[in-house]
């Protein structure tokens, strides 16, 4: 049983219902798997040992008694941003350190209820402010499939334990592309869903109007078991919605044929679109078509102005939002105040790491008297505008395709600035500030041999049939179950 | 910060950054506030590109959907879980969170 780490969750449901091996040798697995590996990847912030090795012998006991359900006894790990009753959850921050929750998140809660385990809590970029894991507190995530290159972020932990093979699935969130993007650096299938179709209560909140969670796995049918345990209506988030839940995988073999996948103009015809990415998004667009697609050119006008959009409302967002941490309630307290004011800057400044203290600055200013019209306010009917965009698409056709991002990982330390950093998110942002669900999937390599994401786009609710979509195509294609050299490693 | 709401051609200063950094609850020295006045000027140059979209009689979009906030019974459903929750706080007595004394002895 050295090669566990290498079945599909459907396989892992099968394997414990049929006690070829148990939770706990299972989890025990994958615990060693970490100990030994992980020192090279950096994804785990906390490996929660004896918590995880408890859930599995309780898994195993409703195994036993002919009480499971389709995941009870699979393990998983949870991106260190959703709060995690008696376990430290950072959200990848100094400020967080020492916070350990007294409470769980809804997708935590959800997870519980469903007997997954629970491996451990995985690296991000502070708060989720990022899009290379480069920005936490707790050191840079090496991407497995070149360890001197970023996973993705801000859920490059998620993506990297799972590419790794630390973890047979992920829990990330996705403000801005934090899901996707990750997923696509990292060879790997995640979803975002529509905004409201999983609870925010417990997440620690970046922005909130753009905030979603959503699972990081090796392929679609494993982010349907995921996204299946995790969605649905909570009374906890008032912008969760109520809508009834629906079984993916039940789902996932809905034919192809008669769908038609609109390709943005815009999305081509960037200049920071990398040649490689270009040739591999162009051959599964093919495949897709041979598969029974029908591929139409579309226009989103809009794309350009998503960029500048998205940073200023996500960062007025997370200005207010970020004002809770105080040095009061929890978290971070600098030593020695001299007086209350000095307990509120010192603590926020020496908790917070630049990138979030850049987005706070951002925020704060175009929220302030005299910029809020011009800024704010005008940012938000650009955002209408993105809306109506991809409304008017999707009266034309079904999905949207393009790339996930313009390039495969980059190098460590290769992206000083922020707006460079920023302008790799021109692909994924747009999706955020209209709340649509949006899939990546591994679709291929450039010529260093690192993994090409596509990006799917549906309209709202479509969660089911995007993840049909990839499932069809990964039932013709062997992308998604390429392996980095470090998850072929046998334990 | 000196310009009105119309003129948003904006260059931020190291003291307009203190200043933003004051609302901000945040506090720098001189070398980290240029640093920053230079990348907001860079980011804030990117979001100058809004301002040539015409967005006439466009409603602002706050959320993805423009729902109501649900209401419920006015009753109380939480149990009390102050001790709990002050379990993580930096200093509390007697139920308080403390603080560095406010008002100054005299």
């Amino acid at each position: 049983m050295t090669d566990l780490h290498h079945l599909s969750i459907r396989e892992l449901g099968d394997g414990l219902s049929s006690k070829r091996f148990s939770s706990v040798e299972l989890t025990q697995h994958y615990l060693n798997r970490i100990q030994r590996l992980d020192t090279s990847i950096n994804s785990y912030v906390t490996v929660t040992n004896e918590l995880a090795l408890a859930q599995a012998a309780a898994a195993d006991a409703a195994i036993a008694a002919g009480q499971a359900g389709a995941l009870t006894g699979i393990p998983l790990a949870h991106k260190d941003i959703f709060c995690t009753k008696g376990v430290k959850t950072t959200a990848g921050s100094k400020m967080l350190d020492n916070f350990i929750s007294p409470y769980n998140a809804t997708v935590v809660e959800k997870a519980l209820t469903a007997g997954l385990v629970t491996l451990g809590k995985v690296n991000m970029d502070e708060f989720a402010m990022g899009s290379s894991n480069e920005n936490s507190y707790y050191g840079a995530t090496k991407n497995p499939w070149a360890l001197d290159r970023v996973p993705g972020g801000s859920s490059g932990g998620s993506a990297a334990a799972v590419a790794a093979d630390l973890a047979p699935f992920s829990t990330g969130t996705d403000t801005g592309g934090s899901i996707r993007q990750p997923a696509s650096f990292c060879g790997l299938t995640g979803i975002k869903p529509t905004y409201g179709r999983v609870s925010r209560f417990g997440m620690i909140a970046y922005a909130s109007s753009f905030d979603q969670a959503g699972p990081i796995a090796r392929s679609a049918e494993d982010c349907a078991y995921l996204l299946g345990a995790i969605a649905g209506h909570d009374a906890k988030d008032s912008t969760s919605v109520n809508r009834a839940t629906e079984d993916y995988v039940a789902q996932l073999n809905q034919p192809l044929a008669g769908t038609r996948i609109g390709i943005p103009r815009q999305y081509f015809n960037m200049a920071g679109l990398d040649a490689d990415v270009k040739t591999s998004i162009a051959a599964a667009l093919k495949q897709l078509e041979q598969l029974g697609a029908t591929l139409v050119e579309i226009d989103l006008s809009t794309t350009d102005a998503a960029i500048p959009a998205y940073y200023l409302l996500a960062s007025a967002e997370a200005s207010s939002n970020l004002s809770r941490y105080d040095g009061v309630r929890y978290g971070y307290r600098c030593e020695n105040p001299a007086n209350l004011t000095d307990l509120y800057l010192r603590s926020r400044s020496e908790g917070f790491g630049s990138e979030v203290q850049r987005r706070i600055l951002i925020g704060t200013y175009a929220l302030s008297a005299g910029y809020y019209d011009a800024y704010y306010v005008k940012a938000q009917k650009v955002r209408r505008l993105i809306q109506n965009d991809f409304l008017k698409a999707f009266e034309q056709v079904d999905f949207i395709a393009g790339p996930t991002a313009p390039t495969t990982a980059y190098k460590i330390g290769e992206k000083q600035d922020p707006v460079a950093m920023y302008l790799g998110d021109i692909y994924t942002i747009a999706v955020n500030l209209a709340g649509l669900p949006a899939i990546s999937a591994p679709v291929g390599f450039d010529t260093a041999g690192l993994p090409v994401g596509l990006q799917l786009i549906g309209n709202y609710w479509s969660e089911a049939r995007l993840l049909s979509i990839v499932h069809q195509y990964q039932q013709h294609t062997d992308w998604h179950t390429q392996r980095a050299a470090v998850a072929k490693e046998g334990v | 910060m000196s310009a009105s709401s119309s003129n948003t051609t904006a260059t931020l200063s190291a003291e307009d950054i203190g200043k933003i950094a004051n609302l901000s609850q945040l506090a720098f020295n001189a070398n980290q506030a240029a640093e920053y006045a230079q990348s907001l000027n860079k980011i804030l140059g990117l979001m100058q590109d809004l301002q040539s979209i015409d967005t006439t009689g466009i409603e602002p979009l706050k959320s993805p959907f423009d729902n109501p906030q649900p209401l419920r019974a006015d009753v109380v459903t939480e149990p009390n879980l102050r001790d709990a929750y002050q379990a993580v706080a930096p200093a509390t007595q007697d139920g308080l969170y403390l603080v560095p004394r406010v008002i100054e002895s005299e």
